[in-house]
């Protein structure tokens, strides 16, 4: 028992040091290289100077909601796949992301400020996540039902998107690409994105017990004891604003929630009590490591940090999946 | 001591169950028996707590399953449902402990945990496969750490829907034993539905047969046991063999 006690343990301070380090790392790099010590010096508020600025202004907004929206992502996807029971379901299986995508382009087409998307994204995924929770909760409500609600307003959205692409003005067309393909440039402010995952994390370490025994079908988990239905709202909702906070802050950033939660669990974690918060660690430091190189790649031009995580993540998870029985 | 008083239970266009009156007691092993769809899985459901019935009341030690908080109910009734498949990437012990889940508060697992986890997989024989990964067995290895489970979370009432199911003929004598001895010696009722009528024989006291018009027969085994009864609720021809105690049909 001690083995299993410990090595927990030691996974969770090694994701914690990777964390920093991704940090580190994001404000180091960028259209201009920063020597580490000088970050440091920065970080702890010596000397008033241009890299402070850098740091403080430009660079730590950025890392910290790439590492909140990626520790985000990886929560959702492994909330997911908990409560469809499916290990295929990612942040965007459920169609909030499609909602948010329809209502964002939406308002750039109609030309409005950036501030004015984030805001119609938002109204997009509530209005998603109330049509699902409505129609796949309904009479009584099975979780097959739910996925294939999900993934059949998902499917809706898509053709919208595509229709909104193909009506779009030339020149807004690219931005809109970039909005759809995750794009962490205009995320400035990462209060909110921290407040959700700090609750989200809460919730699911705080029925962690209770996402295990959902594992094992709703009868069994009902016969000891679980009030499996408000728990599935539960996971539900935090999920949905664990996702539309992401979708919100940085457009839909592919095949973190769906891979850091396998990553975890090929790692010999599977009681959410551990893969839950390395997860949230994992998926954060990836994003962030992913959004420094899509600043710094091709730099000065950003690549879309999505095309990043994919490009990224799908080898690693390839390697691991042929390493494993 | 499970009652259940004129209970209803139906699926659309079909009663199952008409004002069923029984008294499952400590001790006591019953078998529930019947042709596919005739209501059994339904049956064990509305007595585990698991389904509203249509009407009537299912209760225990006196007071009502649904005024039982959940927790409390499950350390009083356990049911092992019928394979539902499961998404659990963890090992066997692992598997096993979290039938712990009603007797434990908080995160940690104790002492106590640890032992009845411990202890029923060596009542399967499973012990030294504690740390296997449970993806890793055959489906007749995983049904004896369903019941291993089961055992660690320890009711006074197991419910068991086709509890031999994925076992070979020598782990199916073991699972009843098993459930035998925890009724005869520790006082514990077992509740399980079967398709073995052989087996129902040998190790249930107490029968209920539920024949397809809704009709349900209850009461002893070696009396609702026979030849007639079941050629009656299987709606086949046996033919009875001879053997030492006379309770062995195959199809004629």
């Amino acid at each position: 028992m001690n083995l299993t006690l410990h090595l927990p343990a030691t996974w969770l301070v090694l994701a914690a040091a990777a964390s920093i380090a991704s940090v580190v790392t994001g404000l180091a790099f960028g259209s201009v290289d920063l020597p580490l010590g000088d970050v440091l010096r920065a970080l702890i508020g010596k000397d008033a100077t241009l890299v402070t600025d850098i740091v403080w202004q430009l660079r730590l907004p950025r890392v910290l909601s790439a590492f909140a929206c990626g520790g985000l992502l990886a929560l959702a996807g492994a909330l997911l796949q908990a409560l469809l029971r499916n290990p295929l379901a990612d942040p965007y299986i459920l169609g909030i992301s499609g909602g948010a995508a329809v209502a964002a382009l939406s308002a750039m087409i109609f030309g409005l400020a950036a501030a004015a998307v984030s805001f119609s994204a938002l109204g997009g995924a509530l209005a998603a996540v109330g049509l699902v929770f409505a129609l796949g909760f309904s009479r009584g409500g099975n979780m097959v039902r739910l996925l294939l609600t999900g993934v059949v307003l998902s499917a809706g959205f898509g053709a919208l998107i595509s229709l909104l692409l193909t009506l779009a003005p030339e020149t807004q067309v690219r931005g809109m690409l970039f909005w759809l393909m995750g794009d962490l440039s205009q995320a400035q402010a990462p209060g909110p994105v921290w407040g959700i995952l700090l609750a989200a994390l809460g919730f699911g370490w705080w029925q962690a017990k209770s996402l295990d025994i959902l594992g094992l079908g709703e009868l069994k988990a009902r016969s000891l004891g679980i009030a499996v239905r408000p728990l599935q709202i539960g996971i539900f909702f935090a999920a949905s604003a664990a996702t539309a906070a992401v979708v919100v802050e940085a457009g839909t950033i592919g095949f973190v929630g769906l891979i850091v939660p396998h990553f975890v669990r090929l790692l010999g974690f599977s009681g959410h009590r551990w893969l839950l918060p390395l997860a949230a660690l994992a998926g954060g430091s990836f994003l962030t490591l992913a959004d420094t190189l899509a600043r710094t790649v091709v730099a000065p031009q950003q690549l879309p940090v999505g095309v990043l995580t994919a490009l990224l993540g799908v080898p690693l998870l390839l390697f691991l999946l042929s390493r494993k029985p | 001591m499970l009652r259940a008083q004129k209970l209803n239970l139906s699926v659309p266009g079909k009663t199952l169950c008409r004002d069923l009156d029984i008294v499952i007691k400590p001790g006591e092993c019953w078998a529930i028996l019947g042709r596919n769809g005739s209501g059994k899985t339904t049956l064990l459901h509305a007595l585990s707590g698991l389904r509203v019935p249509e009407s009537g009341g299912v209760s225990w030690a006196g007071k009502p399953l649904a005024d039982y908080p959940r927790r409390d109910l499950a350390r009083q009734i356990g049911v092992l449902p019928q394979d539902e498949g499961h998404e659990f990437w963890g090992t066997v012990l692992e598997y096993v402990l979290l039938g712990r889940y009603p007797h434990s508060r908080g995160f940690g697992v104790s002492g106590e945990d640890e032992e009845a986890a411990a202890s029923a997989l060596r009542q399967v024989g499973m012990a030294d496969m504690a740390g296997r990964t449970l993806i890793t067995l055959s489906g007749g290895e995983r049904q004896r750490v369903r019941i291993a489970m089961l055992l660690a979370q320890s009711p006074q009432l197991y419910c068991l829907d086709e509890p031999l199911q994925h076992l070979d003929l020598g782990h199916q004598a073991e699972a009843l034993r098993l459930f035998r001895r925890l009724a005869a010696e520790e006082g514990r009722a077992v509740l399980m539905v079967l398709h073995e009528t052989l087996w129902a024989g040998r190790f249930c006291d107490h029968a209920l047969l539920l024949y397809d018009n809704g009709e349900i027969a209850s009461g002893s085994a070696s009396e609702l046991l026979n030849g007639e009864n079941l050629e009656r609720l299987y709606q086949c021809g046996l033919r009875e063999l001879p053997t030492e105690d006379g309770r062995c049909w195959v199809p004629a």
